[in-house]
């Protein structure tokens, strides 16, 4: 037995932040439960049926002050820690617009991490230091939940419905991963670690090709453009608008108008919705007429990661010339060092969808 | 309290009595009784045996969680053996125990009726849980469950490979007999309060079985359908929660929590109802702030089906959708507060006397106050997100519903078992056992929310990628051997008091209220001999009143000298 722990490593800031609001609410408690003990204990001694010597008379049996002072105070008190919670679930709830994805596919009993560029592990999760993550991910059969303590966080992945989570983690080390939702007979099986690398050891991971199955992985939207090609996707869906289905161009974050009224803003789930059944959801001015097609988990995250990648290049262009030139630096630091880099994403703080993308255009040019 | 309409007083005659028990002690007589008094002490027995099989699936459990790989059983097993104890304590006991066997009991007692509204009605819904309870066990020979007692889809509706079916039913079957309970309490509190009993004379113990019966009867056929749908499911692959065919999982356990977490209030409300007159009794004293905790047992009753959200903060559910349980759950916690500073200010100015109802009483007080409190981390949006699904939570709910829910059963049965058997019980062995559950009882759950703030999962069956849990599942694991140990307590002096009990007066502790002093020493079959007229409020408590029984006379043959 090893020595007792009383609390888990802080492996990212906001675990820090979450630990203060935890030791405020265990003082508040201790506080409360010491106070009714003592209150009750004491009173209990004084007013003993053995102890004559003591007043026992104007006895009172009601008091609107005292009744109101302890249900404001505990009332204020609630709502403090309410809006004190608040804050840290909008933290933990909002993502870094510059995280990198990780996505994820729970089944019974196994975590699989895809990597966008195409490494994929299971159970295992290599992640850099410092840098902002975000999870996307998806169960092929039961609920489960991906819970990392030592990060503070965990969330539901729904079979059927993207959700999400992300972390910075600032510590490196070797971490537990739980499924924190009984999903069936080995639920206690279905863990596993995440280590956090320094960025020199994340490097290496990496060109080592992350796993040992394959040295040379495709990445995400490599694969992700075979489907979309083996499928007849691109028949009619475009660089364009076409009078029979829109153009998945610059599609991700768009607010999109469905053909019954409802407004949409296209993310990773309703891509996949619009994939799996796209009759639920029909653009304005559209038929119906994109078949069903029989997917799996992992190719529709793919088909996502794709489909994102096309909207990253033109906004990039178009609004934001630093990163432009970061790229074109990058490009040339790619094809200065040969193909197995170009899957790589380390540190250049630019996605690596976008590499493709602008290699795409400089081809054309 | 209250005048009869002549003066004699009933409990004089010392001849061989006639009461609820000796009028006829055929078997028939029992099992087709229509009298509440009976039918109260047959749901004794009957949730007693439930909540010894629900013990010892949980003595499994925790004798597995000793090793970090495991003790005996197979995983599978193990996911049985949680889920029997969590099926069997919440729907065959923790549900049940407390309305329908003190409320069964001593509702019609309290409120000067001869029975509940619908004798009949009362004796099909003890049918209904009997029924239920054994489609439960035939579920649980015939292979059990292992979806947790929660029964998540899509898991319990596709996936499991167990009795669900059977599960489902016997909750199901049992969930109509809450419902008749339901129904006969609120029919027999408007319409058979005694004369001058008005609605603000009502013992608290009424008050809460009141808000009891209102959830149940709004929320029990929400979970009726939610598990039928689930059953419609796993058999004719129709749609509802699983997204194979188009249902949504998450929708289930909205529809569950809409019912199950009221539940938890049926299970905590009938808790302080008794806590509420046991304290009142003990200290001399009228309850302090009786509006407020009346108003306080409607309160949590209408907050509490406004809170479910709370179990699905992790789900994915919308920002302001989650903001808005969390606040309301942060302030179903007010009314509790209330209540238990109305408790102690109640001991303000008393004349106390520690005798072993008061003990359980005030031990409700330490175990419910650490439940309640540690409420408010679950609630909580941010610490929540960390805290969901691990043992913290399984410590949280085990403070309120075992430590909240048996700790006032046993107050309950205590403080009345002189009234249901006219017997005593010893003193001494009543405030052993007492002490020995209470710590027991710290510990085998407090080292759980260390555990779950270290993070561990509840529901895990082996844990050797994270050793550091073992010291405290070993620990917690020990402290429910104790807790076992003080559980057979009672449960053997209570059994030998039947017979070798000493003969209690027909108000050993001097208490007010119609059951206590407008009955036999044992209550006759219809209760009272005249209906009582009612002119006083509730708890009119002084401090010149008659101390309770002596220690002395408890004590098994022990004989009260005669009062003239």
């Amino acid at each position: 037995m090893k020595e007792l722990k009383f609390s888990p490593t802080q492996a990212t800031e906001y675990a820090t932040r979450h630990d203060v609001l935890f030791y405020a609410l265990t003082a508040l408690v201790v506080l409360f439960t010491v106070l009714v003990g003592v209150a009750v204990l004491y009173l209990m001694i004084k007013y003993r049926a053995s102890n004559k010597n003591v007043d026992r008379t104007k006895r009172i049996h009601h008091h609107l002050g005292i009744e109101i002072a302890w249900t404001v105070i505990p009332t204020i008190l609630a709502l403090i820690i309410f809006f004190w919670g608040l804050l840290l679930f909008k933290e933990v709830k909002t993502p870094d617009k510059d995280s990198s994805d990780i996505y994820v596919i729970g089944k019974q009993w196994m975590w699989q991490f895809q990597h966008p560029n195409g490494i994929r592990e299971n159970n295992e999760l290599h992640v850099p230091v410092g840098r902002p993550v975000k999870i996307t991910m998806i169960s092929q059969d039961v609920i489960h939940s991906l819970y990392i303590p030592q990060f503070r966080v965990q969330f539901y992945t729904l079979p059927g419905r993207y959700t999400s989570m992300h972390f910075t983690p600032n510590v490196v080390g070797k971490f537990n991963i739980f499924c924190s939702m009984h999903c069936g007979a080995d639920h206690s099986k279905m863990g596993g670690y995440i280590h956090v690398l320094s960025p020199s050891d994340y490097t290496k991971w990496l060109e080592n090709g992350g796993n040992r199955f394959s040295k040379n992985s495709e990445s995400m939207i490599k694969s992700g453009l075979k489907t979309f090609a083996k499928n007849g996707c691109s028949n009619c869906h475009g660089g364009a608008d076409t009078y029979r289905a829109p153009s998945l161009h610059g599609l991700i974050g768009r607010k999109r108008k469905m053909n019954d009224g409802r407004v949409v803003i296209a993310d990773e789930a309703y891509i996949r919705e619009s994939i799996l059944t796209p009759y639920n959801n029909v653009v304005e001015g559209y038929e119906q007429i994109m078949p069903v097609y029989d997917l799996s988990e992992g190719e529709v995250l793919e088909l996502v990661e794709y489909i994102k990648s096309l909207s990253r290049a033109p906004s990039m262009f178009e609004e934001n010339e630093k990163v432009y030139k970061n790229t074109r630096n990058h490009v040339k630091n790619i094809s200065n060092s040969g193909e197995i880099n170009l899957e790589m994403r380390v540190d250049s703080g630019v996605s690596q969808s976008s590499v493709q993308q602008v290699q795409h255009v400089s081809e054309q040019n | 309290m209250s005048k009869t309409l002549d003066k004699k007083h009933p409990n004089n005659s010392h001849q061989e009595e006639v009461n609820y028990i000796t009028v006829d002690y055929t078997m028939k007589s029992w099992f087709i009784t229509k009298d509440h008094k009976r039918i109260g002490m047959l749901y004794l027995a009957t949730v007693l045996v439930f909540f010894f099989v629900g013990s010892v699936a949980a003595g499994f459990v925790r004798f597995e969680l000793t090793s970090p790989t495991g003790q005996i059983l197979e995983s599978e097993t193990f996911n049985r053996m949680f889920t029997a104890h969590g099926v069997v304590m919440i729907f065959f006991f923790l549900l049940i125990a407390i309305p329908a066997v003190l409320g069964n009991f001593f509702l019609p007692l309290m409120l000067g009726a001869r029975d509940l509204a619908f004798p009949k009605l009362n004796l099909l819904s003890y049918y209904l849980y009997l029924g239920g309870g054994l489609f439960g066990v035939v579920a649980l020979v015939s292979g059990g469950v292992d979806t947790g007692w929660t029964f998540y889809t899509p898991l319990s509706s596709m996936y499991s490979n167990s009795q669900v079916v059977l599960t489902i039913t016997a909750a199901f079957i049992t969930g109509f007999s809450s419902i008749a309970t339901a129904v006969n309490f609120i029919v027999t509190i408007h319409k058979m309060r005694a004369p001058g009993l008005t609605w603000f004379r009502l013992p608290l113990f009424v008050w809460a079985h009141y808000a009891t019966s209102i959830i149940i009867l709004l929320g029990t056929p929400v979970v009726a359908i939610t598990l039928a749908l689930v059953a419609v499911e796993r058999l004719f692959h129709i749609g509802v929660f699983s997204p194979e065919y188009g249902g949504d999982p998450v929708l289930f356990q909205h529809m569950f929590w809409f019912y199950s977490h009221p539940a938890v209030y049926i299970m905590i409300l009938p808790a302080m109802g008794v806590v509420s007159e046991i304290i009142a009794c003990f200290a001399r004293n009228r309850v302090f702030g009786y509006e407020f905790i009346a108003a306080s047992s409607l309160a949590i009753g209408g907050l509490g089906f406004l809170v479910w959200g709370h179990h699905m903060f992790a789900s994915g559910e919308s920002y302001f959708q989650a903001a808005f349980f969390s606040l309301m759950t942060s302030l179903v916690a007010i009314p509790s507060a209330i209540k238990v500073f109305n408790w102690a200010a109640t001991l303000y100015k008393g004349m106390i006397y520690l005798t072993t109802p008061m003990a359980y009483a005030i031990g409700f007080l330490g175990l419910f106050v650490i439940g309640g409190l540690t409420g408010l981390y679950c609630s909580n949006l941010g610490v929540d997100v960390h805290l969901t699904g691990t043992y913290f939570i399984v410590a949280h709910f085990h403070y309120v519903m075992v430590g909240g829910t048996i700790m006032a059963l046993l107050a309950g049965i205590h403080f009345w078992w002189p009234k249901m058997t006219g017997r005593m019980y010893p003193e001494i062995w009543g405030k052993i056992g007492m002490l020995v559950i209470f710590s027991g009882f710290h510990m085998t759950f407090m080292p759980q929310f260390i555990l779950g703030f270290l993070g561990m999962p509840r529901r895990y069956h082996y844990y050797h990628f994270a050793p550091e849990f073992q010291a405290y599942n070993v620990f917690s694991t020990a402290g429910a051997g104790v807790l076992a140990i003080g559980f057979m307590i009672p449960v053997v002096y209570l059994l030998l008091s039947l017979k070798h009990g000493a003969k209690a007066p027909a108000n050993p502790w001097n208490a007010k209220g119609l059951e206590w002093e407008k009955t036999d020493r044992v209550p006759i079959t219809h209760n009272f001999r005249e209906i009582p007229v009612v002119t006083e409020e509730a708890y009119n408590y002084s401090i010149d009143d008659e101390p309770p029984i002596e220690a002395k006379y408890t004590k098994f043959g022990a004989v009260m000298e005669e009062k003239s």
